[in-house]
């Protein structure tokens, strides 16, 4: 901030920027926009960087992925390796595995780059799911958010898709396995397996001409619309003004935080570079899908112990705990066994994901704008459902590990297969009900310190013997907070039948609905009135004065 | 819906809810300076952190173009925790990544310490248009649609869609030749009678006695070699790859064939026939066959019938014998479909 002389003003006094500026304005017209942009007020929380996380692992991923392929060579035709890594030389392997080992040993950075690469898609995946997770118990998904919620979800199967076919590109030993079990598992569907398999894969597994196709799908089509719907994504929470929590001088009209220009452009524009530097010191230091370990694809081979990355082990997992079941019907054949755990529980888990809002909105008949946050604790149904979805998603999770649990723990395989096979539908549901008194918990706490405030610790003995403890009320901040739970009350039960006694046609949806919105709301702790709010202030006001009394009468 | 900014009850009951009590709003808390208001020493302080932080950045990325050009890429060191290393892959990533990340660290530091740190109030803008707009564009439309006459030209509307949904079927039609059609090859193996049983990694014959009981060997018919080498591809080894197993006779229960075994040795596909795992891992013991990618178990004294797991069908067994030089060969092909299911396997 000083008052020397700018280098870049000119004799006239004009910014090189002004000038930069004014040629795009007389253009463009731009001024207006520029300005609402620049003074764009966006609210500051921790949990607003989660999805930050996600979009700058993607232009990382974006980045290195152009690296890789400028020397990956997506083929299959076989090559007699000969390059710097010992232990394979001389191995017959596709151009593809060929090519990825050159960029582990030969290529400068190479490895850098790959690693980068897949420790991004990595961090995209996990910030993602652990954004969804955000938007989801604080009830950010209520409209006008709900189509922006259903990008999201697109987003993630997308983003699972597409680390999928990013690493089975390599064509080592474990990527190879993986793309087996997807391939067999295409194979099984029903009516179109057998066609869809060999076209995908150019007739039997594995063909030569797989690898090059998910290349294109990999490098050009899947990260196409990533970008294209991430591009909806943010112009949407741009243009709707992004969500607050609750909080001293928030209302659901206003946004409360910094402005783009300066605070953002530093802050969130910084936060760039630490994702990005992060990405790449884990890179540096700590190696991820060592190919060369794995040795080239044959299907006469597996290793033991193969684990997917991370994000594949739900399907995995509901795949390996699935009965064998096998039905054979008119001389066709059903793979119940593969269609369950492959298709219908995934299908069934993200189209509830996306439908969620839609869902709650017609159980709750909440048709209102949401722009202040709920917190997780003031809805307890929509939390424990939201914990109830991630233990169901863990417990699969778990079974895609069950063979690693087995060793390492010298347990039968055999009977974590069944435990697990129990525990998807038990845990779920205890993790549903224990979250939700959880939270009902939480309310009587809140309900509790709004109306007698919060326990000092000191205590004070009065002269007859008596003990009290002092109550303090609470700041304005903590109530500001508080407070913010709104009072919902069960959709009541729509008459039945009218007047005349003629029945409404809609009576069984209706009664449905009703009961549904009783499970929702039914036991909300309401909140306290006014009326109750100012005896509490009073009492507490005359508790202060009594004990200042009796501390008087002490001194003296 | 209302957008007045009323400060005490934003909402009222609407649209079939109800709310008992609106949300009361509290006035914006005082502002606390930092520390780098009151006392220019600390903005001192934070300037040069600031600094410090951009300028280490530089030297770091500048020696990590130091670090590609001068450290050989073959150079292996040994980093404590991590282990040997590429040296060149280590100095140059280490040093990129810490002056990007401090780059970051510097920017957010500098918004943090010397940036204005007051909290501003935006309003809302309403995201309902007014009703009057919205039934000027519903007027548009009707108009539009009048205009064009889509209504009354009942022939044009049904040619147009006829062919609007016809124009996407070409593009479907052209990926047929992206494979050929199922036909019967997920039936078929290159295994015949009288193929010699030859080991996976090195195509040797195998001799009865070179099994001993509980031994397990890979194995491939003989004539992949060759298929392997016409095709360059995998695709037969994905189905004719075979594990030999030496029971003794006393042992085995069931077979899918009279006969099927030779002196005790039996032979079953390795692949599985849940998603096409090759089965690698056998327990002399107990006979069994568990399949590493999802755990099915086979019992291949008992037909290898499925023991556990979500495979639902056997491993198909191979019928083998030996020829006149008392080597191993194929009585016949396989019987049934190895691999995978599919929908009209049956």
């Amino acid at each position: 901030m000083s008052n020397k002389p700018n280098a870049a003003v000119d004799a006239k006094g004009k910014t090189v920027g002004g000038s930069v500026a004014g040629y795009v304005d007389d253009r463009l017209a731009s001024a207006n926009f520029t300005k609402r942009l620049l003074n764009k007020v966006f609210p500051d929380h921790w949990s607003f960087m989660l999805g930050e996380v996600a979009l700058y692992s993607f232009i990382v991923l974006l980045l290195s992925g152009v690296y890789l392929t400028l020397w990956f060579k997506p083929s299959m035709v076989e090559v007699i390796y000969n390059g710097s890594y010992v232990p394979l030389k001389g191995v017959k392997m596709s151009e593809a595995f060929a090519s990825t080992l050159d960029i582990s040993f030969d290529v400068r950075g190479g490895l850098l780059m790959r690693q980068i690469h897949h420790w991004a898609a990595l961090f995209f995946i996990a910030a993602m799911s652990v954004h969804v997770g955000r938007i989801f118990f604080t009830g950010a998904f209520r409209k006008p958010r709900e189509i922006n919620w259903v990008i999201g979800t697109l987003l993630l199967v997308l983003g699972v898709l597409e680390g999928f076919a990013g690493y089975s590109l390599p064509d080592d030993l474990l990527s190879g396995t993986g793309l087996r079990i997807a391939q067999g598992i295409v194979q099984a569907l029903p009516f179109v397996g057998t066609y869809l398999a060999m076209f995908l894969f150019g007739g039997e597994f594995p063909g030569t001409d797989f690898i090059p196709r998910l290349y294109s799908i990999h490098i050009l089509l899947i990260p196409g619309i990533l970008l294209g719907l991430i591009t909806v994504h943010l112009i949407m929470v741009f243009y709707q003004k992004h969500t607050q929590f609750p909080g001293e001088g928030r209302t659901e009209s206003n946004v409360v935080g910094y402005r783009l220009f300066p605070i953002y452009v530093a802050k969130a524009g910084g936060f760039f570079f630490i994702v990005f530097g992060v990405i790449t010191l884990i890179a540096a230091l700590v190696t991820i899908n060592g190919i060369w370990l794995y040795g080239p694809y044959t299907p006469s081979q597996v290793t033991a112990g193969s684990q997917p990355d991370w994000y594949i082990g739900f399907l995995d997992g509901a795949v390996r705990i699935m009965p064998n079941w096998e039905t054979t019907l008119l001389g066709y054949t059903i793979s119940w066994n593969l269609i369950v755990p492959a298709l219908v529980i995934p299908g069934i888990m993200f189209t509830a994901l996306g439908l969620y809002p839609w869902i709650e909105s017609w159980v709750t008949g909440d048709k209102k704008e949401h722009h202040l946050l709920d917190r997780p604790r003031n809805a307890p149904v929509r939390t424990g459902l939201g914990v109830m979805a991630i233990s169901f998603y863990l417990m699969l999770w778990i079974s895609g590990g069950n063979d690693i649990i087995a060793t390492a723990f010298n347990l039968s395989i055999n009977q974590i297969t069944w435990f697990l096979r129990i525990a998807l539908f038990v845990v779920p549901l205890i993790a549903f009900k224990v979250t939700k008194r959880i939270c009902l918990g939480l309310q009587r706490r809140d309900h509790e310190k709004l109306l007698h405030g919060y326990e000092t610790g000191q205590i004070l003995r009065l002269p007859h013997g008596e003990f009290i403890e002092f109550h303090k009320p609470i700041s304005d901040k903590e109530k500001a907070v508080i407070l913010s739970k709104k009072d919902y009350s069960p959709l009541a039960l729509e008459a039945l039948s009218d007047a005349n006694g003629v029945r409404n046609p809609k009576a069984g949806k209706a009664k449905l609905r009703a009961r549904m919105s009783n499970w929702y709301y039914g036991e909300n702790i309401a909140r306290p009135s006014a009326a109750e709010l100012e005896a509490a202030a009073h009492h507490a006001e005359h508790e202060l004065h009594e004990a200042q009394k009796h501390m008087q009468q002490i001194t003296h | 819906m209302s957008h007045e900014h009323n400060s005490v009850e934003p909402y009222g009951a609407k649209d079939g809810v109800d709310v008992v009590s609106g949300v009361p709003v509290f006035p914006m808390g005082e502002h606390q300076l930092r520390k780098a208001d009151l006392d220019p020493k600390a903005a001192k302080r934070a300037e040069i952190q600031v600094a410090s932080m951009f300028g280490i950045s530089a030297l770091s990325i500048l020696g990590s173009i130091i670090s590609y050009i001068k450290v050989p890429n073959e150079s292996l060191i040994s980093v404590p925790v991590i282990g040997t290393v590429n040296a060149n892959h280590v100095s140059v990533g280490t040093l990129f990544g810490l002056g990007i990340f401090l780059i970051g660290a510097g920017a957010i530091h500098w918004a943090k310490k010397l940036m204005p740190d007051e909290e501003v109030v935006q309003e809302r803008h309403p995201l309902t248009s007014e009703k009057s707009e919205r039934d000027e564009v519903a007027e548009i439309f009707k108009r539009g649609k009048a205009e064009s006459g889509i209504s009354e030209y009942k022939i044009i509307r049904r040619t147009l869609l006829g062919a609007l949904s016809l124009f996407p079927l070409p593009l479907l039609v052209f990926l047929r030749d992206l494979g050929p059609m199922p036909g019967t090859r997920l039936r078929e193996t290159i295994w015949e009678e009288g193929i010699h049983i030859v080991t996976d990694a090195t195509y040797r014959k195998i001799k009865a006695a070179d099994i001993q009981i509980g031994g397990l060997i890979n194995a491939v018919p003989e004539n992949l070699l060759e298929v392997e080498h016409e095709d360059e591809n995998l695709n037969e080894r994905g189905k004719a790859s075979i594990i030999l197993v030496r029971l003794d006779p006393a042992d085995i229960v069931s077979q899918q064939g009279e006969g099927w075994d030779y002196e005790g040795i039996v032979a079953y596909s390795k692949i599985c026939t849940h998603v096409g795992c090759p089965i690698s891992l056998y327990q002399q013991r107990t006979h069994h066959l568990l399949c590493p990618c999802h755990q099915s178990t086979f019992d291949l004294s008992d037909s290898g019938n499925v023991v556990f797991g979500p495979a639902a069908r056997r491993m198909p067994q191979l019928p083998i014998t030996v020829d006149s030089e008392g080597y191993l060969v194929a009585k016949s092909g396989f019987q049934e479909p190895v691999g995978p299911s599919f929908w009209e396997r049956g």
